[in-house]
Formats: C-alpha cells, sequence, structure tokens
C-alpha cells in the first residue's frame, strides 16, 4: 500500500464523528472540522454526503471546489470522487459549490516544508504541519501551485468512499442486510438478487444515517477511471462554442462596464474630463473606482469608445520610471542587508572559488504578463445586505470577504459563483477586477454590474511575473563541476500578491530560491542564496512563480560550467544527479532523444532539469539554425508526478506548459517607460505561434510515492534547455531572456 | 439594420461601426465567439462571411456584406460539423477560449483545401493564439478531419 493510501486509512479512524471528506489527511489532527457548507442550501429530501457529494431525488451532483483555469481540474476531481462512489461521470453534474473554509488547501503547504528547514533550520515535517495549520485556520480556498491533485487525491476518493458506504448503509438497515452483501457500481446499490436501487431513490434516508467513516481507499490497481485515458467533462462544450466562461455571463438587468486605469499603474488620479464620453449616445455614467475609472454603458462596445474619449490627469507610478531603474534596483540588491535566505550551503564554496572562477556571469529574466486569452471580468450586484458575484476567480473566499468589505456588508452574506475561466497562468490569483465592479455596484444598488476589461487595460496592468536576476560563479576540476555559487535577487512576489489582500508574510520567501536551492545535484561545493530586491512594479504569481526564472538561472550556470569542463550537458547532469527520480527523468529524455552528443550541421540540442513543485521535469531540446533564423524542432519532455491520472490531460498539460516555457523565452517582455508598460496587446506580446511549434514527446514517470501537480512543473527547464541547444547550434550564450534580443527566430 | 447569421436573418440595433463580434455577443447573444485582443492579433473572433474566414473584431456591422456564420451555425453538440468532431476525438482544448476561432479558421482552410500540407495548415493557422499551447492537438485535428471529410 502506497504512504497515501496509509495515511487515508488513518484518517478515517481519528475522524470517525466527523464530516470525512471535509477533514485534512489524517496526519494532520484537528480538533473541530468545518462544518459542510452545502447543509445551508439543501432542500428537503437531499443528502449532502461529506462536502463534496450532494444527492437529491434528481440526480447527483459531486462539487469540485479547485477553480478550472483550463487545467481540467473540475474533471479530475470529479473523476477522483466517481472512483470509490461507484458512478460514471455521465451520472453526475459538477459543481464548484460554495467559497467554504471547508475546501482549504492543504496541499499549498506541502512545498514550503523542505524550504523552512533548510532556510530557517525548522524540521520540514514540522514546518509542513504548522503551515497547513496555517491554511486550515484562514480557510485558504485556493487554486494554484500544482495543488489541486496532491490536495485532492486521498480526500476527494475519501469523500467518494464515505458516501457510497452511507448510501449501502441505509439499505442494509432498511432490508435488514449486511453492509458486506450489497454492492455499487452506475450509482445504484445493488441487492444480492441483482435488484438495483438508485441513488437518487436513497437521498432522503441516507440524510438521517450517521455516515460510515472507517472505510479502506481501492488500491489502484481497482481502479475503473484513475490512471486512464478520460473523456474530459467539458471538452464537448468547448468544441462547439457552447462552454460559457465569465466574461459570456449574462444577469438579467445588468448593465455593462469598462475600465480606464492609470496607464502608470498604482499611480493617483488627478482629474478628468468625461464630457467627451459622456456625449456619446448610449453612454450612462463615468464614475471613479480605485486605480481609475469606471465606464457604465449600454454594451461593451459603446464602453470601450467612450473610454478613449477620456482625458485624464494621471500621477506618476510608485515605482522606477524606466529600465534602468527596475535592474539597477536588483544589481543593488546583492547585500548582506538584503539577504532573504540561503538555504543551500554544501562543502565549501569560498574556498572552492579562492583560486579564481572557471566561470562568472549575470542572468536576466524580465517581467510577464499572463494574458490569458479571455480578459478578466466580473459581474456584482450589491442589494441592502446580500451581494451575489459572478467571475472567474482562483480566491473564492477573498472576494467573498473584498466584497463584503466593501459592499459594507458580512462576507457570508456574499454569493460567489465561480465561472468557468479562459485560462489564468496565476492571473486570477489577483481579483481587482471584482473590487472595482463591486466599487460601481455600491453605487448602483440592486443593479447588476458586469465589468470587463479591454485587452489592453488588461495586459497594461497584469500584476506580471517579477522581474530577476542571478549572479553566478564557479569552477571546474579533473572535467568536472566543482563548486556552484548562485545568488539570485527578486522583489517577493508572494509580499506583493498576498500585501494586496491586507495580509503580511513573515520570514524569507521561498519564492526567491524557489527552483534552485533544491536541484537535486551533488555540486560538491554548492551555495544557493536568495536576495530581496525592493518592491518595484506591483507582481504576481505567474506559471511556476520564482522557478520560471530560477530554472532559467541554475540550469544556465550548470551549463557554462559543464562546457568548461568539457562535459556532455546530458553525462555530467546524470553523473550530478543526487536521487533516483532525478536520474530517472533524465535517463528517460536521453533514451526518448536518442542524446548521442553533438549533432553538428548548424543543428543543436540542450537539455534541463528542474524539480519544481515536487516535480522532476528533465527536457531536451532540438533546433536548426537555419537563413531565416533558429528553428525548433523538436522536444522531449520526462516528468516524474508520482502517477498520472489521466494520460490525455497529462499530455496535454505538458506539451503547454513547455510551449509557455519557450514562447515566453523566446519574445516576450513586460518593460515600462515613464512608469508605463510598453506592451498593450499580443502584437507586441505574441508568445508561441503554431507554426513555431516543435513536434513535443511526453512521458509521465510512475514511480514515486506521492502524487503531484502538472500544471507548472513543465515551464522552469524549458527556456534552459532551449538556451542550451541554441549555444550547441551557434556557440551563441544566451544569459537574458526574451532571446529574440540577441537572436532570430523564425 | 438586418444581417443573415447562421441562415436567420436579424434585425439588429447597433450603431454601424460597431465590430460584428459586439453585435454577435452583446446584441445576439451569439457568444461563443470570443473577444481576445479586439485587434486581429489573437483570432478568437473568427467567424465566416460567405464562407470565409474572417476576424469579426475587424468588420463593422455596417460595412457587412454577406452571409455570417458562426461557431454555433457551424455545428451543434448534437450534430457535430467534421472540424469540431475531430476536435472532440483529440481532446484539443484546454481553457478552450481559443477553440471557437481554430475551429472556424480550421473549416475554412478544409473547405477550399481538402488536403493541407504541414505548411498550408501553418500558413493558415498561425493568426490564431492559443494561451494553452494546444498547438499540437489542433495540427493532429485538422489532418484527421481532413481525412474524415475526404472520406465522406
Amino acid at each position: 500500500m502506497s504512504r497515501a493510501g496509509k495515511i487515508a486509512r488513518r484518517t478515517f479512524l481519528i475522524g470517525a464523528t466527523a464530516i470525512a471528506g471535509g477533514v485534512a489527511f489524517g496526519v494532520w489532527r484537528y480538533k473541530t472540522p468545518y462544518a459542510n457548507p452545502l447543509e445551508a442550501d439543501l432542500p428537503e429530501g437531499a443528502a449532502a454526503l461529506t462536502p463534496y457529494v450532494r444527492i437529491t431525488g434528481d440526480g447527483i451532483t459531486l462539487i469540485t471546489p479547485r477553480s478550472d483555469l483550463g487545467q481540467g481540474a473540475y474533471s479530475v476531481q470529479a473523476a477522483l470522487i466517481a472512483e470509490e462512489l461507484d458512478v460514471d461521470l455521465d451520472q453526475v453534474t459538477v459543481d464548484p459549490g460554495p467559497p467554504s473554509a471547508a475546501y482549504w488547501n492543504g496541499a499549498l503547504a506541502t512545498e514550503a516544508g523542505e524550504f523552512m528547514e533548510a532556510a530557517n533550520g525548522i524540521p520540514a515535517a514540522a514546518a509542513v504541519t504548522i503551515a497547513s495549520a496555517g491554511m486550515k485556520f484562514i480557510g485558504m480556498q485556493i487554486t494554484g501551485g500544482s495543488t489541486t491533485v496532491p490536495d485532492a487525491y486521498v480526500k476527494l476518493r475519501q469523500a467518494g468512499a464515505v458516501a457510497r458506504e452511507t448510501l449501502k448503509r441505509v439499505v442494509a438497515q432498511e432490508r435488514g442486510l449486511s453492509r458486506e452483501a450489497l454492492r455499487t457500481a452506475r450509482g445504484a446499490v445493488i441487492l444480492p438478487d441483482g435488484t438495483e436501487i438508485p441513488y437518487t431513490a436513497l437521498a432522503a434516508q441516507a440524510a438521517t444515517v450517521d455516515p460510515v467513516t472507517d472505510v479502506a481507499l481501492r488500491p489502484a490497481s481497482d481502479w475503473r477511471l484513475l490512471g486512464k485515458p478520460m473523456q474530459r467533462l467539458d471538452i464537448l462544450a468547448k468544441s462547439t462554442g457552447t462552454q460559457g466562461y465569465g466574461i459570456d455571463r449574462v444577469v438579467p438587468g445588468m448593465k455593462i462596464a469598462t475600465i480606464l486605469l492609470n496607464p502608470a499603474q498604482g499611480g493617483a488620479l488627478n482629474g478628468y474630463d468625461a464630457s467627451e464620453a459622456l456625449a456619446l449616445p448610449g453612454v450612462e455614467a463615468v464614475v471613479p473606482v480605485t486605480g481609475g475609472l469606471g465606464i457604465i454603458a449600454r454594451d461593451t462596445w459603446t464602453a470601450f469608445k467612450a473610454k478613449d474619449l477620456i482625458v485624464a490627469d494621471w500621477g506618476p507610478a510608485p515605482f522606477p520610471a524606466t529600465m534602468d531603474g527596475h535592474w539597477q534596483a536588483l544589481a543593488d540588491s546583492f547585500t548582506e542587508d538584503s539577504l532573504d535566505s540561503r538555504p543551500r550551503d554544501d562543502g565549501d564554496v569560498e574556498a572552492a572559488l579562492a583560486g579564481g572562477a572557471a566561470v562568472e556571469a549575470e542572468y536576466r529574466t524580465p517581467y510577464l504578463a499572463h494574458a490569458p486569452l479571455e480578459p478578466i471580468s466580473a459581474i456584482v450586484r450589491v442589494d441592502g445586505d446580500a451581494a451575489e458575484v459572478w467571475t472567474g476567480t482562483q480566491i473564492p473566499r477573498f472576494v467573498q470577504q473584498n466584497v463584503g468589505r466593501i459592499a459594507g456588508i458580512a462576507p457570508e452574506s456574499v454569493k460567489v459563483h465561480v465561472e468557468y475561466m479562459g485560462g489564468s497562468f496565476g492571473h486570477r490569483l489577483e481579483d481587482e477586477v471584482v473590487k472595482q465592479a463591486a466599487e460601481i455596484a455600491a453605487q448602483m444598488k440592486g443593479t447588476p454590474v458586469k465589468l470587463v476589461y479591454s485587452r489592453e487595460e488588461d495586459m497594461m496592468h497584469d500584476f506580471p511575473r517579477q522581474i530577476a536576476m542571478a549572479r553566478a560563479r564557479g569552477t571546474v576540476k579533473d572535467g568536472r563541476v566543482e563548486a556552484l555559487d548562485l545568488s539570485i535577487a527578486m522583489p517577493s512576489v508572494m509580499g506583493s500578491q498576498m500585501g494586496r489582500q491586507g495580509l503580511s508574510v513573515p520570514g524569507p520567501d521561498s519564492q526567491i530560491v524557489a527552483g534552485a536551492f533544491e536541484q537535486p545535484f551533488a555540486i560538491p561545493h554548492q551555495r544557493v542564496t536568495g536576495y530581496r530586491a525592493p518592491e518595484l512594479a506591483p507582481i504576481s504569481s505567474w506559471r511556476s512563480v520564482g522557478a520560471s526564472s530560477n530554472g532559467f538561472f541554475y540550469n544556465a550556470a550548470l551549463d557554462e560550467l559543464i562546457h568548461a569542463a568539457g562535459a556532455d550537458p546530458l553525462e555530467e547532469r546524470l553523473r550530478l544527479a543526487s536521487d533516483p527520480l532525478a536520474r530517472g527523468v533524465l535517463e528517460a529524455v536521453a533514451e526518448m532523444s536518442d542524446w548521442q552528443g553533438p549533432l553538428g550541421n548548424g543543428r543543436g540540442r540542450g537539455v534541463a532539469m528542474t524539480r519544481s513543485f515536487g516535480v522532476h521535469t528533465a527536457e531536451v531540446v532540438e533546433v536548426t539554425a537555419t537563413d531565416g533564423g533558429i528553428r525548433i524542432d523538436r522536444v522531449w519532455v520526462a516528468a516524474e508526478v508520482g502517477r498520472v491520472l489521466d494520460p490525455v490531460n497529462f499530455e496535454n498539460l505538458v506539451a503547454g506548459g513547455v510551449i509557455w516555457g519557450l514562447g515566453h523565452a523566446i519574445n516576450c517582455e513586460i518593460t515600462y517607460a515613464d512608469g508605463v508598460a510598453e506592451q498593450d496587446n499580443f502584437y507586441a506580446f505574441e508568445g508561441m505561434r503554431l507554426y513555431q511549434c516543435p513536434e513535443i514527446t511526453v512521458r509521465g514517470v510512475e514511480s514515486g510515492d506521492r502524487v503531484h501537480g502538472i500544471g507548472e512543473p513543465p515551464v522552469p527547464p524549458a527556456a534552459p534547455a532551449l538556451a542550451g541547444a541554441i549555444f550547441a547550434a551557434t556557440g551563441t550564450r544566451l544569459r537574458e531572456m526574451p532571446f529574440n534580443r540577441f537572436v532570430d527566430f523564425v | 439594420m438586418q444581417i443573415t447569421v447562421n441562415g436567420i436573418p436579424r434585425e439588429v440595433d447597433a450603431s454601424p461601426d460597431t465590430p460584428l463580434l459586439w453585435v454577435l455577443r452583446d446584441t445576439l447573444g451569439l457568444t461563443g465567439t470570443k473577444y481576445g485582443c479586439g485587434v486581429a492579433q489573437c483570432g478568437a473572433c473568427t467567424v465566416h462571411i460567405d464562407g470565409e474566414a474572417v476576424r469579426s473584431c475587424q468588420v463593422a456591422v455596417g460595412d457587412l456584406a454577406g452571409n455570417v456564420t458562426t461557431i454555433e451555425g457551424l455545428g451543434t453538440p448534437e450534430s457535430l460539423h467534421a472540424v469540431q468532431a475531430a476536435w472532440v476525438a483529440h481532446q484539443v482544448a484546454q481553457c478552450g477560449y481559443c477553440q471557437s476561432g481554430q475551429i472556424m479558421q480550421a473549416a475554412a482552410l478544409l473547405a477550399t483545401t481538402p488536403d493541407p500540407s504541414d505548411d498550408e495548415i501553418d500558413a493558415a493557422m498561425s493568426g490564431n493564439l492559443c494561451r494553452c499551447g494546444t498547438y499540437p492537438r489542433i495540427r493532429a485535428a485538422v489532418k484527421a478531419a481532413a481525412q474524415s471529410m475526404q472520406e465522406t
């Protein structure tokens, strides 16, 4: 039995009287579980068997509290419940449920443990318990950090099993049979004589019996759904234009609004003249909101047109006006005063470097917008003592609290409907659009206000990925990498992001060094130091967060050292690999790509491996230097996630993560001039297009003892593997993104 | 003014400079056509005008000449167009927001080029951005759709 399985078993024993689906992993034992949020809205004759399963006479609803940003979260959550509940996915409805502390995310704390041990000397297990208790205390219902699957893996199967056995108990009691004599399949309890009683017919009685909680989870070998190719629940709707997203939502009586924000993000509004805008037929009002002006009109296009007719006097941005100022702030942060953490210090780096460095280099990664294809939007209606919100969000509990505060009502009186999202990549961890819609709605009590950002306003006020700089020094000896001293400076993403929610994050920020300090390479003398730069432009979590910069820094520096040693980039990584999982993914990509060393003839290959979010991911990229520029031909990826729950979606997410990493590395950056973002639409922030897309071969390696999420881990190795390939093909060493500043791409 | 969308004449009340995109979405409630950039950079708003793939954000409704087909008119969940069937079979979508435009673009390509080469697919489909990175599956689904349309 896997480790996860054992934990699950203990949970059932400990949580015998609790609502088992809502209780955390058994190793963390809390006195009081959160109340089941489904009880509040339950109609007569319906049962809420755990916070994840709602059964009425009409049907079965599975609650999937992690948001679907496009990563297929609803489908995998539903499959985890359905596996044990013995229902098929075509028999159920899926609902994200109400915001509730019961849906706190325990896995968010998991990855923090290793950093806290390394940085603060707190044992990892204790650190996870502390951090996790904190998450639970504030009821942190967040989708992010590739945690949906690890958080749900036991919880949701457990919820399904508890519901199933409780339904069997109803029938057993009614018929005087033992529960063991009953079977379940396709949403029905089956009597020994073969008679099938649908779950829906048992809803009323199920609400009245004690739940059965001492249930062992089925072994993976018995799974019907998990681990096999699944059809995503939304695939038909998303192939026919019938999937509704937040921006598509129509609430009766709603007014349309758009926003004009200070182009220098965070600067003041000193004054404005909206007379021309107000003269436009169909424009109803222009009102100040935080950051700028809301424009209310009869339709979206009229609002957009009116926005461009407003003349405003804007104050300057509260951060350096030009990029030189941002980079200088980073360069000035490599000091003792700004030291944030030094979670890795093996051997004696200073002694190893005393004779001089074989490699000394500086690396840079720029600000990057998230720019999901669906611009952000929110509908808010504020009534006297209640409010209702429709929006695509990863943070429904923050939305509830913020709208409550703005409307002057209790957070519990704010009903939040989480919408399907047209991508996020971390963008919808912010809720400015909801707050601004609430500010407008609070001035128009009873009228739903739908606030839709234009692409330009969205991209220019994106809360981009952090800007970062790294300095590396290292030595080689006898054809081997001997020492690496990597110093990284960036502003704190967590500080900026949580600061906007009024929360302070004490202690060092693990993201400043994530993707570097924990890399499983046994370089004898190795030190990783994080320096906290001051907050510059406001920043936020961008797919893979700190590792999106640090995976590049670490692998790029390692590549230069390996080259100085005269070694092969893949062979030397394999030699240095300090755990079997790292070796496993590197061996996998070596075999998949038939790695034989240099290719010649203008062709080149690079390799990178990053451990991030608990997942080891190795990538080999192959390019050709053509007359028209660098062409990316092929990519091979191997990722270790412990267990692949849906191979179809896994392959899609990994390939997408590689394309995300490559596309932004090639041609994307957000730069500021006069404190204003210079990129406002996709012509200036393109990413990868189809003609540039390589052939991508994906392998999931399943040897770990824990299950992990795959949304973010494919991103960090993509850019450094590409840089390595370009070096092999052309001899040009790339130390700064975007790469198209230095080389041309087809 | 009157426009014809998915074979149905519709009377719409909008100023003539309004992009077709917003008439479809706000006036007619046909939200399968998506707003992504407003400047013909992403292709999410792609519709057919007399069979040709067009960015609806760039067509002022007052200038519209021709019959409009949107994703809702191409096929339905009950009766899929061959391109949509290929998109389902290959499970192309992640967030799915760009896929209406991708599908409309692919359907227009296959209507004129039943057996497109890799280069022809690249050329036709590269105006449609997918931020999730579903390009490998888009390529595969276009080829599968081409094959199934030739067989029928």
